[in-house]
């Protein structure tokens, strides 16, 4: 009997499961902090390419998701989980050209009904949209590079809020852990290289990572269900990216959850999957 | 087999199909540039109607540009903070009707130059015998370019140099030598400045001229007491230096009055061009800014307003280095073309064309942003950036030079820039928090763009084809008919690297015609005169400048291509005093002289 679902087959609808997930409430907070992060970014500092490409890279995700949801779950999808995607490509991707605006958002959906194993997908949908893009549309894409202003205050609030937000919906575990990891690192690195250590917290302070602690490494689909698994998976991820750091990896953040959060997942499916077989009472021959 | 599972077949080759988009892209343009690239000089000619040969060296020009040896505390990041200087201006200084070149240099104690034009296609420098030579000494910062304008209406070009240090004016004797007049015209004691542009905006007939300055002027770049010089934020930076408007007093004697007229930035200027963008008379003022959002200032004659945001320019900030202006369409308006940076997975910003919107003109002028639509937007590292007809068929090309810093093929800086510059203000303005380069590439060794106009909206690169295969670190362009054969050849002033002369074959078949301006009433250079050239049921618009690109100015002249068999219809010029000329039927093929008529 195989155990092991083909990467490319759906299962049927996942059941409903324990993992920590948005309540009703919650569901509209990671939405409507984004949306603020959006707004004030782009109002105050223009951090968009366009309001055109955002738009498009949210509709796309949306569009998709339902169509989708619709063909292999026959239901409505709520566009929350959609929105945060097309949202966040909106906001990272930097391209002169619309197209990789919707290919980032098509992909990083259509991923999410794809790249299942036993009813999860395993990779955060705009984390694989992202690296995707990165790796096969250098010559078009690049990610937000740029702070808002690069002052104090903007950077300074966006934290305090994300923190309240990524607390209630019980996640802060896993953006402090990866703080603290990468500012740990950082010094280790600034040692190693030479480079002065401001340069190595820099990147930190940037709205590319705001997003990438806030709603990249804490989200809940993609996430290990255990708190001490969560713990040490996004410590792994700093450990991955401290060594492409090394290796002067710009993009080492996406590319490290790329490789970690699937990896784990996997780990983690398949563990139980061992300990379901084990529960198993044995059938007499 | 079930309905479902065959929906699963087609989402995975749907998904097979997005990740196989960028792919298909990717070919599909790789087909067309290889289409374009290495061909020889006859092939050339038959396909593109024109070759350039790089012929610097036959022509007797061996210069080579120096960077800048600043304060040691920058050492670690020398080769970046140092990246600028070398820049190329066009200037008939003596009147002998061949135009000459002036080229900067940076480094203390060395000598800039000036090309005298032998007429025989080769130069000479006679800057020391001039005396605009040995402008870099110790205590006096060096030289990061030159534009050239005849401020007292004497018939001969007078000289600006541009600095980081103490900027200079010198007069022109008669095309006798030079006379250093920076005190009596009451200039400041330092600017560290990258841009400069002789204008009339008060058209009183007497030149004015703008400086934007880049790092702040109260910096001496040998002598730092703080190593907090560098930008405080990659895009939004505020911290740079002063921009000053020196209106002309008349008898050699200046006023700076930029903050009176509406004048107050201190974004990081690179490059600045002026021009009448609405019909009002008055000159216009772009800046394209590093680190910023570009600043457009409309001008009424007295007063100047900012309305980068209003008109679309000032929004979207990116890394502005170069300001040209061209009539891209033949439609009688100018488009503006920004340089930025673009480097393959790391930072596309995009070059920006701005091209005014249908049906908003004067006030209410706004511009799109069209460089990808035109194909003028991906230039690698962009710097200098001209218009001019290089194949004489009727429409503006684009000539494009670039390329930050060359050292170590095989290393790369980006990643440790990229750190950096997405960093919080108060890691990215101080220099010491910058890695240290180590002999590290930034976006070096790139291939230079040379986008032909094919009139319909489109520009194609056919910089390898054509002969423009030069790697160096691009910064200045200037366009010029070096040896008045009615085509125009390009200069390029590389840092740290040999200045290149281009000289330009043409199909014999496309026509020409180029216009030698002189005003009266208006200032002598006539800069600020708008020729509006009608042919074959098309016009064509171009004004005469007091720099442009980055850190360079073109030949004074106007050169309009006229393609096969034109039907010439006229040329009217408005000059700056506002009079109207018309001249129908100006014979082509040939120079046209003009003088404003009193």
């Amino acid at each position: 009997m195989s155990r092991q679902t083909s990467a490319t087959v759906l299962p049927p609808p996942a059941p409903a499961q324990k993992t920590p997930s948005f309540s009703l409430d919650n569901r509209y907070l990671a939405p409507a902090f984004i949306t603020c992060i959006l707004l004030a970014g782009h109002l105050s500092f223009g951090i968009l390419e366009s309001y055109q490409k955002t738009l498009l890279a949210i509709i796309t995700s949306i569009g998709l998701e339902l169509v989708l949801g619709r063909i292999f779950f026959h239901k409505w999808i709520h566009p929350a989980s959609a929105y945060i995607t097309g949202i966040s490509v909106g906001i990272l991707v930097r391209s002169p050209a619309f197209w990789p605006y919707a290919l980032c958002s098509a992909i990083s959906i259509t991923s999410k009904y794809v790249l299942r194993v036993k009813g999860r997908h395993i990779w955060n949908p705009s984390n694989f949209g992202i690296s995707v893009m990165l790796f096969l549309a250098a010559e078009t894409v690049a990610t937000l590079s740029i702070q808002w202003g690069n002052y104090l205050l903007p950077m300074l609030v966006i934290w305090a809020l994300g923190s309240v937000t990524i607390w209630r919906l019980r996640r802060f575990h896993i953006t402090g852990i990866y703080v603290a990891s990468f500012v740990a690192f950082a010094f280790l690195r600034s040692w190693m290289t030479g480079s002065p250590w401001q340069s190595e917290i820099a990147p930190i302070t940037g709205p590319m990572y705001q997003l990438f602690i806030f709603f990249m490494i804490t989200d809940p689909k993609t996430t290990v269900r255990s708190k001490r698994g969560q713990c040490l998976v996004v410590f792994l991820v700093a450990v991955v990216e401290m060594v492409l750091r090394l290796h002067q990896i710009v993009y080492a953040p996406f590319y490290a959850l790329f490789v970690v959060g699937p990896t784990a997942m996997l780990v983690e499916i398949w563990l139980e999957s061992r300990r379901a077989n084990l529960a198993k009472p044995t059938v007499a021959e | 087999m079930t309905g479902n599972r065959i929906a699963k077949v087609f989402l995975a080759l749907f998904f097979i199909g997005l990740l196989a988009t960028p792919f298909v892209i990717k070919r599909i343009s790789a087909g067309r540039e290889a289409d374009r690239s290495k061909a020889d000089a006859k092939t050339a000619l038959a396909r593109h109607g024109f070759y350039l040969e790089e012929i610097s060296q036959a022509a007797g020009i061996t210069f080579v540009h120096q960077s800048p040896k600043l304060d040691p505390k920058l050492d670690p990041i020398m080769p970046e903070v140092a990246s600028m200087g070398a820049s190329v201006s066009i200037v008939d200084f003596d009147r002998d009707g061949w135009p000459d070149l002036y080229v900067t240099n940076s480094a203390i104690g060395s000598k800039n130059a000036l090309y005298r034009n032998l007429h025989d296609g080769t130069f000479k420098d006679v800057a020391s015998e001039l005396g605009i030579a040995d402008v870099n000494q110790p205590g006096t910062g060096v030289s990061t370019g030159a534009v050239w304008g005849d401020y007292d209406n004497d018939g001969y070009e007078d000289l600006f140099l541009i600095k980081w240090g103490r900027p200079e004016l010198f007069h022109n004797d008669q095309g006798h030598g030079f006379t250093r007049v920076t005190e009596q015209a009451g200039l400041p004691a330092w600017i560290n400045a990258n841009t400069a542009i002789w204008l009339d905006y008060d058209g009183d007939g007497l030149l004015d001229l703008f400086v934007g300055g880049y790092y702040a002027e109260d910096i001496d770049l040998w002598h730092l007491t703080t190593t907090r010089i560098m930008p405080e934020s990659f895009e939004y930076a505020k911290n740079g230096g002063r921009k000053y408007l020196f209106h002309n007093l008349g008898h050699g004697r200046f006023e700076e009055v930029s903050a009176q007229l509406g004048i107050n930035s201190r974004r990081w200027a690179l490059a600045a061009a002026a021009a009448d963008l609405r019909g009002t008379g008055h000159p216009d003022l772009f800046v394209a800014n590093d680190y910023g959002v570009s600043e457009l200032y409309f001008n009424d004659g007295k007063r100047f307003h900012e309305v980068g945001e209003q008109t679309g320019v000032g929004f979207s900030p990116k890394s502005g280095m170069n300001a040209a202006f061209g009539d891209i369409l033949n439609q009688g308006r100018y488009t503006v073309y920004v340089s930025n940076i673009s480097e393959d997975g790391i930072l596309i910003q995009g070059n920006n064309l701005w091209v005014p919107k249908e049906n908003t003109a004067g006030d209410a002028l706004q511009y799109q942003n069209l460089a990808r639509d035109f194909g003028v937007e991906l230039g690698g590292w962009s710097f200098g950036a001209q218009f001019g007809d290089l194949n004489n068929d009727g429409t503006l090309d684009l000539y494009l030079t670039n390329g930050y810093i060359s050292l170590d093929r095989n290393r790369s800086y980006w990643y440790d820039f990229s750190k950096v510059a997405g960093g919080n203000s108060t890691i990215i303005g101080d220099a010491k928090n910058w890695p240290a380069f180590e002999g590290r590439s930034l976006s070096g060794y790139q291939s230079k763009r040379v986008w032909l106009n094919d009139g319909a909206g489109k520009f194609i690169d056919v910089a390898q084809a054509v002969g423009a295969t030069d790697t160096y670190d691009g910064r200045s362009v200037a366009l010029v008919d070096l040896w008045n054969r009615g085509v125009l050849d390009v200069v390029v002033a590389n840092q740290n690297g040999p200045l290149l002369l281009y000289k330009n074959t043409v199909a014999p078949e496309n026509e020409w015609i180029e216009f030698e301006l002189e005003g009266t009433t208006s200032n002598r250079s006539a800069i600020g005169a708008q020729v509006t050239m009608f042919w074959s049921g098309q016009q064509q618009v171009q004004e005469v400048s007091g720099g442009s690109g980055f850190a360079a100015e073109n030949d004074r002249r106007l050169h309009f291509g006229l393609g096969r068999n034109p039907h010439i219809e006229k040329a009217v010029i408005r000059w700056p005093s506002g009079k109207v000329q018309t001249v129908d039927q100006p014979a082509v093929n040939r120079l046209q002289k003009m003088k404003e008529p009193a």
